[in-house]
Parts: C-alpha cells; sequence; structure tokens
C-alpha cells in the first residue's frame, strides 16, 4: 500500500491532482483511492487530500493516515499547519517553496533529518499556465522523485484526463508538468 | 432517442457522487426535481450536465426547497415518468413530510441520500442521522459502502421500486465524503446493458393517462387510512423482499457483482463479528482480516437493505456467534442504537448464546480507525470468553473526555 498526503489551501487544485493521479494509476491496473477533506472550508483555507495506491482492493476508509509522501503544494502550510503529523521515517517530502531545500530546513527545523525534495510549483504554474495552480506540477516532480512511470507515459494521460480543459492549457499543464519532472532536487 | 450516448472505460475513477449521477444518467430519469445540497450536491449537478450536454432526455426542475424537490418528483412520478433526485442531511430532514407522502400515494420515486450528520451543531460531514431519520417512511433503504456499490444499487433501487407487485419509493444511501467524494476504480456497465436493465418505466394509474381518470393523495380518515398503510406494511414485507433477490440475482448475471440483503466478511466459522453500516463494513473487514491471521475467529456483518429490515437473514448470521458489537453512527439520544435494537428484536426468540453491546461512534464525521476496531474486537473477545457483556451495553467509540458508557 502506497499512502500520500496532500496539504493544499481550497481551490489549489489538491482535489483534482489526487483525483488525477488515481486515475493515471487506475489505467495500469493497480487499486486506488483519491479522496480530501474540507468541509465546508471555503477558498484559501488549509486543507488535505489523500490518495492511496494498492494491488489489491482498498477497503480501508479510516482519514488516519502515515504517508509514504507527503506534498505540499502551498509554500507558507510548512509554517502555519504540521505537514509532518503522522509521518514515518521513510516518508518523503515533496514542497513547494522557491527557497532550495537547505534554506527551507532551517527556516523550518521540523524537516531536519527528514527526506525533503523541493520545487518552486508556484512560480511554475505562473509561467506556463498563468495561474498559481500548483497541482499538476506537484505531480511531474513525483514522477521524478518516485520513478512511478515514465514521464511521457504520465504526461499522454494527463492530456487525456485534463481533455475538457482548452488545448492551450492542456499544452501549459504538460509544459508545468515538464519542468516541475526537471527541477525538483 | 434523441439523446447522446457516453463511450465509458470498464473501469473508471469516479466518487460515490458522479457514480450515481451515472447512473442517473444510464438509467434515463425523466424528471429530476433538486435543491442541492453538501455532500449531494454533485449528484443533481451531474445530471444537469449530462442533460444540457444531449445525453439526456429528460426535466431538470429548480425548486425553492427540498419540500418542493420531493414535492416536484411526487407530482412528476404521479404524472407517470420515471423520477429521482438527491439530498443529505437538513435537506433530507425538511424533505421528511413529503416522503411519507411519495411512499403513501405508491410512487417509485429513487432518492440518493448522501448520508450527513443533523445540526446543531452545523456539519456537514458523513454520520447516519439522516439515514435513521428515513426508516419509518416507508421507503425501501438500500447502503452503499464504496463509489462501485453507489453506482449499482441505484440500478438495483429502480428495478425494485418501479416493480408493479412493489410501487414504493427506494432510497440509495452513501457516507458523505468518505464514500461521496472518494474516488475509487468504478467497474461500467455500458448505456444499452444498464438502460437495458433497468428497462422502460411501465407507468401505472398515471395522472396523465387522461382515458383512465384516478385521483392521488386522497383524504381517507379512520375509513380508509388503517387498510393503506397496512397494504403497505404488508408490500414492504412480503412484496418487496423477492424482487430484491431477483434484482440481485439479474444483476449478479450482468456484472458478477453479487448482492445480498446482509452482508457477510469472513463469517463462516466466526465467533465473533461487528454489524454495521457504510463505509464502516470496509474499513471492518479489513481490521477482521488482520485478526483472522493471528487466528482470531472473527467476521463482519453489513447491513445492505435496512428497510425493509432483513430479520431473517440477521438471525441466520448472527445467531451461532459468542458475541456482537452493534455499531451506530447515529445518536439514539435516549435509547440504545437502532441497530442493537434491531438484532436484539431478531435474536430475542432464538435459542442463540451470543453476549450483544451496542456502541456509537463516528457523529459528525468523527474517523473510525483502525485502531478503534482493534479495541472493539478485542473486547468483543473478552465478552465471548466470559459468555456475558463484561461492559455497559452502550458505549461511545471515539468521542473526547471520560469514557460514556450507559444501561
Amino acid at each position: 500500500m502506497l499512502e500520500i498526503r496532500w496539504h493544499s489551501r481550497a481551490g489549489q487544485g489538491a482535489v483534482t491532482g489526487a483525483k488525477g493521479l488515481a486515475d493515471v494509476i487506475s489505467t495500469t491496473g493497480k487499486e486506488v483511492q483519491a479522496f480530501a477533506f474540507y468541509g465546508s472550508a471555503k477558498r484559501g483555507a488549509a486543507m488535505t487530500a489523500y490518495n492511496r495506491v494498492d494491488e489489491k482492493p482498498i477497503k480501508n476508509h479510516e482519514k488516519y493516515m502515515n504517508p509514504d509522501y507527503i506534498f505540499v503544494i502551498d509554500p507558507a502550510l510548512v509554517y502555519t499547519t504540521d505537514v509532518t503529523i503522522n509521518d514515518k521515517e521513510s516518508t518523503t517530502y515533496i514542497i513547494t517553496t522557491h527557497m532550495n531545500t537547505k534554506e527551507l530546513i532551517e527556516s523550518q527545523p521540523k524537516f531536519a533529518g527528514k527526506k525533503v525534495y523541493t520545487v518552486d510549483c508556484i512560480k511554475i504554474a505562473q509561467e506556463t499556465i498563468g495561474r498559481a495552480i500548483p497541482n499538476t506540477p506537484m505531480l511531474g516532480a513525483f514522477m521524478k522523485i518516485s520513478k512511478m512511470y515514465d514521464i511521457e507515459f504520465f504526461k499522454e494521460n494527463m492530456k487525456r484526463i485534463l481533455a475538457k480543459l482548452p488545448q492551450k492549457i492542456v499544452d501549459a499543464n504538460m509544459l508545468a508538468i515538464q519542468r516541475a519532472y526537471d527541477e525538483v532536487k | 432517442m434523441a439523446f447522446d450516448k457516453l463511450e465509458l472505460r470498464d473501469i473508471e475513477v469516479w466518487d460515490g457522487n458522479f457514480a450515481a449521477a451515472q447512473a442517473m444518467r444510464q438509467v434515463q430519469i425523466d424528471v429530476v426535481a433538486a435543491y442541492p445540497i453538501t455532500p449531494s450536491t454533485p449528484i443533481v449537478e451531474g445530471y444537469a450536465k449530462f442533460l444540457a450536454d444531449g445525453y439526456i432526455e429528460g426535466e431538470f426542475v429548480m425548486v425553492e426547497s427540498e419540500h418542493a424537490a420531493m414535492s416536484g418528483c411526487i407530482g412528476a412520478s404521479a404524472a407517470g415518468g420515471r423520477v429521482a433526485t438527491a439530498t443529505s442531511s437538513q435537506g433530507f430532514a425538511l424533505m421528511v413530510e413529503t416522503l411519507y407522502q411519495a411512499s403513501g400515494m405508491r410512487l417509485p420515486i429513487v432518492l440518493n441520500v448522501v448520508n450527513r450528520a443533523l445540526a446543531a451543531p452545523l456539519n456537514v460531514n458523513g454520520d447516519h442521522s439522516d439515514m435513521y431519520l428515513g426508516r419509518d417512511s416507508g421507503w425501501i433503504q438500500f447502503d452503499a459502502y464504496n463509489a462501485q456499490e453507489a453506482y449499482d444499487l441505484n440500478f438495483i433501487a429502480f428495478k425494485v421500486a418501479e416493480d408493479h407487485s412493489v410501487r414504493l419509493p427506494a432510497m440509495v444511501h452513501q457516507d458523505g465524503f468518505l464514500t461521496s467524494h472518494t474516488a475509487q476504480g468504478v467497474k461500467t456497465i455500458t448505456d444499452d446493458a444498464a438502460y437495458n436493465f433497468v428497462g422502460e418505466f411501465k407507468p401505472m394509474n398515471d395522472m396523465l393517462d387522461l382515458d383512465h381518470p384516478v385521483t392521488h393523495g386522497v383524504q381517507a380518515e379512520e375509513d380508509w387510512h388503517f387498510e393503506h398503510k397496512a397494504r403497505q406494511h404488508r408490500d414492504l414485507m412480503l412484496n418487496v423482499v423477492p424482487r430484491i433477490h431477483e434484482a440481485f440475482d439479474a444483476f449478479e448475471k450482468l456484472t458478477g457483482r453479487k448482492y445480498n440483503m446482509v452482508e457477510q466478511y469472513n463469517m463462516d466459522d466466526a465467533e465473533i463479528a461487528v454489524v454495521c453500516m457504510g463505509s464502516s463494513v470496509e474499513t471492518a473487514c479489513e481490521v477482521a482480516q488482520e485478526l483472522r491471521d493471528q487466528g482470531i475467529k472473527v467476521g463482519v456483518v453489513g447491513i445492505r437493505v435496512i428497510r425493509p429490515f432483513p430479520f431473517k437473514e440477521v438471525i441466520d448470521a448472527l445467531k451461532d456467534l459468542k458475541a456482537i458489537g452493534a455499531l451506530d453512527r447515529s445518536s439514539p439520544n435516549g435509547a440504545p442504537g437502532m441497530l442493537f435494537n434491531e438484532i436484539a428484536g431478531a435474536l430475542f426468540n432464538t435459542d442463540t448464546k451470543a453476549a450483544l453491546s451496542g456502541y456509537v461512534y463516528g457523529l459528525g464525521g468523527r474517523d473510525l480507525t483502525k485502531e478503534h476496531l482493534r479495541d472493539l474486537f478485542k473486547e468483543l473477545k473478552v465478552n465471548a470468553d466470559a459468555g456475558k457483556v463484561t461492559t455497559q451495553l452502550q458505549q461511545f467509540i471515539g468521542v473526547r473526555g471520560p469514557k460514556l458508557a450507559f444501561l
């Protein structure tokens, strides 16, 4: 069982990102679950979204999770919420920030000794898609770190998932995914 | 027919809401009258979008409240159409008066209820308070534990409700957020196969059949009221169950997916079991399997059809156990929980030696963790070994503060 927790603000696309990732993984024959907790939270409120991936049907519906990966797609959440809650020694962090990993750990000592990767999904999204929607770039970074799928396979599937959007936006998302894949450190 | 079909992949990643909306598209509902409410909103939103995009030939009626939504459904159903809507929580509560009208008028409406807590205090998250509120309303109640089942049970609900020996409305329940907003792989049925499973709507006593004028919703008073209600209860007790079995069998033939009035997991030689509903059934199954691997004989029983209550099936599933935990996700407010009472009622005249204890959990969306369930099974094992309930009969799980136990 692979478990992922997303930290996001409502409106940044964590739910869409989690569902998109689940959709891609599902096409390879694996069982998936994608869910979120936001209640009646409004745009901008801190929220979490989750993925579970397994070879066999996933029956667990508890919200409690010791994630294998923690994605943070809003840079301020590492200071205002405890993104490390219920992590484990092997948990891998991918964090959106304008800082490099060393600077991030200096600014938030909670990350000391943890497996942390950084990438500026906000900047990438602004420069490619034109809006600060950091969800798809985070998935590009995840593909690089996890080596889950070949990036071209992943982008082909994401094109299908985003197909309802105008072609220009789809193309921009592909650029964003590729840039985050290349830039995550 | 003048609508487009959708090509679905064999497995689509859908949440429970979208699964229900897709089912409503595939059975081609004539009229949806709806007043959207969290967390069921995406169901009627989905229907409206399919309608606007030309995938359905039907009517979406926007109304000013849930009371009006169900009233619109009643009018459309009495007129002779295939009718459905969706609601949750406060909306369901406001609908209650009209729920009794729908069942009393014998109108086969399907209502998707995305289970949510009832205020006060206000809460949009999932528990079973609204589902429990509906249990005396004369509707058939199906309970889905995941998105796949929310999809499947919609087809079964239409097939059973619209049968001329039944003609009673049916609810399809799913857990707010835990099912409605959780995306999982859903095995799809093609548009043609899905529509053919339910079949064309065959009206009965429809008001728009002008050659055979009828009156709906008349005043009966003492003279005939009791006979109508008794007939309705009789049909629920005697006619609905065989139709549900037939629908479950036909559905298994079509899809390979088997449903039962009472679902049993790891129950063959079980000594201990929990009985619950909704997504908790699945989490409990995972924990039961864990304990099985340690050699503890535990099982899980899920209630699939809440009304009509599967009295005999519950007896068969539970009578040989040593200890039973009944899990209610709704505050009984001054009594044992509904499942505790129904199970006690079913087992009382049998020679069972099972020790039955009740638990209230998960109110307002409070997480039911695997750890809670491990502790619960451990406690039931103590009861099984002692041959009696060693705790108070009613306990609360997962609530902060001092442990709460009663009776």
